[in-house]
């Protein structure tokens, strides 16, 4: 029987590692737990970069390669870091039939930045999501992990301009 | 834990409740709470507590009371009076007014008043969603004050697995998740597959990737028990020791409230070792999706439980014989399994009651788009088309007229206004060219352009394909060239002609339902909608003025 290897020292002693080391020690260094993994340190830092990639490969006896792939396959995690303030315009069918694609646009006039992308000034990321199930609410936007509803392009320029010019 | 201990804890919790002769109801899911429905209910607390009414009345968050868009609801009970749109204190004095008029019975806050006998709230039949409401999602008790976990218990102690899968199976209860695929039947293929040491698995698919369907988030934010004892009968029926909840990210609340709910049964004993002092074992663990559509299909769903990426295998063999860790796997929809603790307890026939000839009991839908009740509904199967929308959705607002009403998501399609009368049940929806899917119904009105929709679909499947099969990574994008170029007015009958061959091509050719259904909406639209792509083609004008052609019409500004 192989030995069993030696834990894999945190790239730093940021005290947000020993978060990730929990969920870890909670899944028992399974393989399996990479995706659990993979959503702690995110939540923790914000973003996947390639240290975390390395040390999570490391600490599940997984190929890099292989934790590559499975971060990059999923929407959900990102490599790169994110504006301080996140904004996710809802792109479901219903936010769609009621007008989503003007939100993007009003985004775009007042904040010059496409989906995907954040501010240059590292205020604000423009994102979208394939539904944020608040179909009833349509057109539904995230701003920073609030859920608001029926928002137009005016309020949806009003609220970004806020984030923009007033460190609200 | 045993029958006697269940049910001394539903006494003493029913009494608790009786204690107070009012009842103030507070909506706090996912669409109340956005509008702010914690502060209401924080507001309405503090008006109590300042009129000295706490031994009077008590104060309960609970789950989606249904009618999202007139959010935040507050009913007060025992009248069953109903408030909509009410406002949090630093907004007006909604909260306080609520209060204030319990004082006599017969007064109510009149610019609040939803009328509970609209058809909204009087022609839903609800199995599924019958605690929705009524019960605190976040305390077990109040779930077994309302008969929860009886019918587990029951099971375990009075009924072999046989005998539970004979009951499902009797009920006609066929899976949610869009399939249909009879739930009976695939419970007793799971109990009979033989495997290593005996391993099984119970694997709930909670992964609502559908744009456009919420139920599954509303069941599991407002009744999450419900789901957990469904998964413990199936787990008992098939002879598994261990289930996994795939839920989405997406879906912080439902995630939040199924952890207090595992660790609240767990702690009762309801989940865990030899539940009910039986032999029976039951432990259910969550695993969060990442945002890929196509993990919604079941061996796409299996690989990343693994902790892969989420591309499907090709069936057979199916999870039910080799899934997860190649072992004998039950998968169901959140759904499917929220209605199993019922039919346990009513029986199966009472369950096959309900409903047509092929498709039993009742179906929950998550009605969006251009009607004037948006919201969660639970209708029996087999309601007209029309009664949905007119009836309980309340028409289309703004005066404009019905065009389509899309139901299944990116693998369904548009069903016309000549089949509104038509009944809602998996045949009748697959004979005019859509699907049941799993439950997300959106309405269409003539602000809408048909190859737009299309090409919306499109362009969601171009992104969501996993890239495995070339058919489905290679054609979804051809097609949505295609439809790109016939919105633009840049398209002539030869690109209509190729997108119809592809339609056939990858349809047939995928390996796993993302691809076999993705040109789904493309065909429905083409089938009843033909003269608006002939319009983009021939004329070079968007009929709706959504599109912009050369030529471009100009026309009433859309997406207001």
């Amino acid at each position: 029987m192989p030995a069993y290897p030696a834990t894999v020292l945190p790239p730093s002693d940021d005290k947000r590692w020993r978060i990730v080391e929990g969920t870890m020690r909670r899944h028992g260094r399974e393989p399996n737990a990479l995706i659990e993994v993979l959503h702690t340190v995110q939540e923790s830092f914000g973003y996947l970069d390639d240290t975390a990639l390395r040390f999570v490969a490391q600490s599940l006896r997984l190929p890099y390669s292989k934790v590559f792939g499975v971060a990059t396959f999923y929407h959900f995690f990102t490599l790169k870091p994110k504006g301080k303030h996140t904004c996710v315009v809802c792109t479901g069918t219903a936010c769609y039939i009621k007008g989503s694609p003007a939100l993007l646009k009003a985004v775009e006039q007042s904040a010059h930045i496409q989906p995907g992308e954040t501010t240059e000034d590292n205020q604000v990321s423009l994102l979208t999501a394939r539904c944020v199930g608040s179909c009833g609410l349509a057109p539904a936007v995230v701003f920073d992990g609030d859920v608001a509803g029926k928002i137009g392009p005016e309020e949806m320029s009003k609220r970004i301009l806020r984030w923009l010019h007033h460190d609200a | 834990m045993t029958l006697e201990d269940l049910r001394e804890i539903a006494r003493t919790e029913r009494e608790k409740q009786q204690e107070f002769p009012r009842k103030i109801h507070v909506c706090t899911a996912a669409a109340c709470l956005s509008q702010r429905s914690d502060k209401v209910k924080a507001g309405i607390e503090a008006r109590i507590k300042e009129k000295g009414l706490e031994k009077s009345c008590h104060v309960k968050g609970v789950g989606c009371m249904g009618l999202c868009a007139a959010g935040p609801l507050v009913s007060v009970e025992p009248e069953g009076k109903l408030y909509q749109g009410v406002r949090p204190p630093e907004e007006g004095s909604d909260t306080t007014d609520i209060v204030d008029s319990l004082e006599s019975k017969n007064t109510a806050v009149e610019r609040l008043k939803l009328d509970p006998t609209l058809p909204f709230f009087k022609e839903q039949v609800k199995v599924v969603l019958e605690n929705s409401g009524n019960i605190d999602p976040e305390r077990i008790e109040d779930y077994i004050s309302a008969d929860g976990y009886e019918a587990l218990l029951a099971a375990l102690t009075a009924m072999t697995p046989l005998e539970v899968i004979e009951q499902v199976t009797k009920s006609g209860l066929r899976g949610r998740g869009g399939a249909g695929y009879p739930t009976g039947l695939k419970w007793s293929t799971v109990a009979k597959a033989r495997s290593q040491n005996n391993t099984k698995f119970v694997i709930c698919n909670a992964d609502e990737g559908d744009p456009g369907a919420f139920m599954d988030r509303s069941v599991l934010e407002s009744d999450p028990q419900r789901v957990l004892e469904g998964m413990a009968i199936a787990a008992y029926a098939v002879g598994a020791s261990h289930g996994y909840i795939y839920v989405r990210a997406e879906y912080p609340l439902a995630i939040k409230r199924l952890k207090t709910a595992i660790k609240q049964a767990e702690n009762l004993g309801l989940l865990g070792n030899n539940i009910c002092e039986t032999r029976f074992s039951f432990r259910i663990d969550i695993r969060l999706g990442a945002g890929a559509f196509v993990c919604g299909e079941e061996t796409a769903l299996i690989n990343s439980v693994e902790g892969k990426r989420g591309t499907p295998r090709p069936r057979p063999p199916y999870p039910a014989q080799e899934g997860l860790w190649g072992a004998p796997t039950l998968i169901n929809n959140v759904e499917t399994y929220a209605n199993i603790a019922p039919i346990v307890r009513k029986g199966g026939a009472w369950y096959a009651g309900i409903g047509t000839e092929k498709s039993k009991g009742t179906k929950v839908f998550a009605l969006a788009g251009r009607v004037q009740n948006t919201g969660l509904i639970e209708v029996p199967m087999g309601i007209k088309l029309r009664d949905i929308i007119f009836r309980l959705g309340g028409g289309i607002p703004d005066g404009r007229n019905f065009k389509a009403a899309q139901t299944g998501g990116p693998s369904g399609g548009c069903v016309p206004e000549q089949y509104l009368d038509m009944p809602v049940d998996y045949e009748s929806l697959a004979k005019v060219g859509s699907i049941m899917g799993s439950g997300g119904l959106i309405v269409m009105d003539d602000t809408s352009c048909m190859p737009d929709v299309a090409k919306y679909f499109m362009d969601f499947c171009r992104t969501e394909s996993c890239g495995k099969c070339a058919p489905c990574r290679v054609g979804t994008t051809h097609m949505h060239n295609l439809l790109e170029k016939i919105t633009s007015g840049a398209a002539g009958e030869k690109e209509l002609a190729l997108l119809e061959e592809l339609c056939t091509v990858v349809s047939q050719t995928s390996l796993c339902g993302l691809g076999q259904t993705a040109p789904n909406p493309v065909v429905s639209t083409l089938r009843y909608f033909r003269n608006e792509y002939m319009a983009h083609i021939s004329d070079k004008q968007c009929p709706a003025g959504v599109c912009k052609t050369k030529p471009a019409a100009k026309t009433a500004e859309v997406g207001k």
